[in-house]
């Protein structure tokens, strides 16, 4: 096939449809075809994560897939995670921790954080910086980021937040 | 950063894929996990008129245990080997090796027969596939074959697959009993390209003696290489540190890897060495040797 495909998945919990062409990226078809912005791309080629998004549960980078091979799987991006007005625990967790600065890679360091403690929240610092390894920040030295995910991980291990 | 137009396809059976790869050759690509394809198209550096995704071909996404092998249909995901006890049982090199593996988001959708199909000499999984002396079953519409990993990789990016043959099955050896096993590698960051890495194992007998012993390097040359001497030198030696370092350098002296910006090849050779005196150790160790 070539040419314009239909694309029907599902995104947040919600089923969506639209074309692309097949080699469009996932990434691409989320922001541009269905008006999703949260995810963001830095380098195209799969080096930085700043796509990172949920695909059946596990993080995966959209610049590496097709929007076509998305076609009824379950896609969850940073603008499925708050509930209304009420943050998500991770992003909760990263802005009192101040874990961003320019903001850039926040999507992507937030979506590996959520399949991470959904795996796994019992982790310490070593895990954490080896499990966001895939993620680069060019503002904050990670010490700020790598603080967040900590604190969301002692919240969902001691308060059972939901994550 | 966007790939070139290509024709998608997405068939649900292998006869369909052997079907295209015999009627497009070179012009397709198989299309498995992606992580290494996509980059390779979104740079442009491959530009396939066809793509063949077999991603819908549940027949190739199991880990079978046959006893003496685990057999890896070539949609299995580095991360589902990764998660697997029979893999970590039977096959504990490649469970060792395949964290080493990009990162968790690159392993969600990577596979194993897709990174030995795309053959890096710097990766992980070919050296693996040398070192525990697995074995590729390839497929075409003029039937199948079985090759050794030795004789599977042919250079950078190069198999000994024919453009109509498509990758279909990985075997990988149950580890032999009483054996150790090591990987190792050094990059610069956890999950960048490795600069040098070595895979080994080591087997001892009754007496403390080595029995068997391989050892396969990666990032060194063209291809993952054994290093055939050093093996043949150890074989029957008693573990110790002075053994290990005059294998590692009889494995590493001669060797002519590559200088880039990310290392010289002096620099290299050394790590070379490195790796594979901290490998025959950790093996040995694990085989039940004391050093």
């Amino acid at each position: 096939m070539t040419g314009e495909q239909a694309i029907r998945l599902t995104v947040n919990g919600t089923a969506r449809s639209a074309t692309a062409e097949v080699r469009m990226t996932l990434a691409d078809f989320l922001r541009d075809r269905l008006a999703l912005t949260g995810t963001h791309l830095g380098c195209e080629h799969g080096v930085c994560g700043a796509c990172t998004v949920l695909v059946d549960g596990e993080a995966v980078r959209s610049c590496l897939m097709l929007a076509v091979q998305a076609r009824g799987h379950d896609v969850v991006t940073v603008e499925g995670l708050a509930d209304g007005d009420r943050m998500h625990s991770v992003q909760q967790a990263f802005w009192e921790s101040h874990s961003f600065q320019c903001g850039f890679c926040t999507p992507g360091f937030v979506m590996s954080t959520v399949a991470l403690l959904r795996e796994n929240s019992d982790v310490d610092e070593q895990e954490v910086r080896e499990a966001l390894s895939g993620n680069i920040c060019r503002c904050t030295g990670y010490q700020s980021i790598v603080e967040g995910v900590l604190l969301a991980a002692r919240r969902a291990r001691e308060e059972g937040s939901v994550l | 950063m966007k790939a070139p137009a290509f024709e998608y396809h997405a068939p649900n059976s292998l006869e369909e894929v052997l079907a295209l790869l015999a009627k497009h050759g070179d012009e397709a690509k198989v299309l498995a996990g992606g992580q290494s394809l996509i980059p390779l198209l979104a740079m442009r550096l491959a530009r396939p008129a066809q793509v063949i995704d077999v991603n819908g071909i549940a027949s190739l996404g199991g880990i079978d245990d046959r006893g003496d092998h685990l057999a890896f249909g070539a949609i299995v995901r580095e991360r589902t080997a990764e998660r697997s006890p029979v893999v970590r049982d039977k096959a504990p090199l490649l469970a060792e090796a395949l964290p080493f593996i990009g990162h968790v988001a690159i392993r969600n959708r990577g596979t194993i027969g897709g990174s030995i199909a795309h053959a890096d000499a710097s990766a992980e999984l070919p050296a693996v596939a040398v070192a525990t002396g697995a074995e590729v079953l390839v497929c075409s519409v003029r039937g199948e074959r079985t090759l050794l990993a030795e004789d599977f990789f042919k250079g950078h990016f190069t198999t000994a697959m024919a453009d109509d043959e498509c990758l279909v099955e990985v075997r990988v050896p149950a580890a032999p009993a009483g054996a150790g096993w090591s990987f190792q590698e050094v990059a610069r960051r956890p999950g960048d390209f490795a600069l040098v890495g070595v895979a080994a194992m080591v087997a001892l007998d009754s007496s403390c003696s080595i029995r068997e012993c391989r050892i396969s390097l990666l990032g060194v040359a063209p291809r993952p290489i054994r290093a055939r001497r050093a093996e043949e030198a150890l074989h029957g030696a008693r573990p110790s540190a002075e053994t290990f370092a005059a294998a590692a350098h009889e494995a590493t002296a001669e060797l002519k890897p590559a200088s880039d910006l990310h290392a010289s090849a002096s620099v290299r050779r050394h790590l070379a060495g490195v790796t594979v005196r901290r490998a025959l150790t950790t093996a040995a160790e694990r085989a039940g040797g004391s050093l």
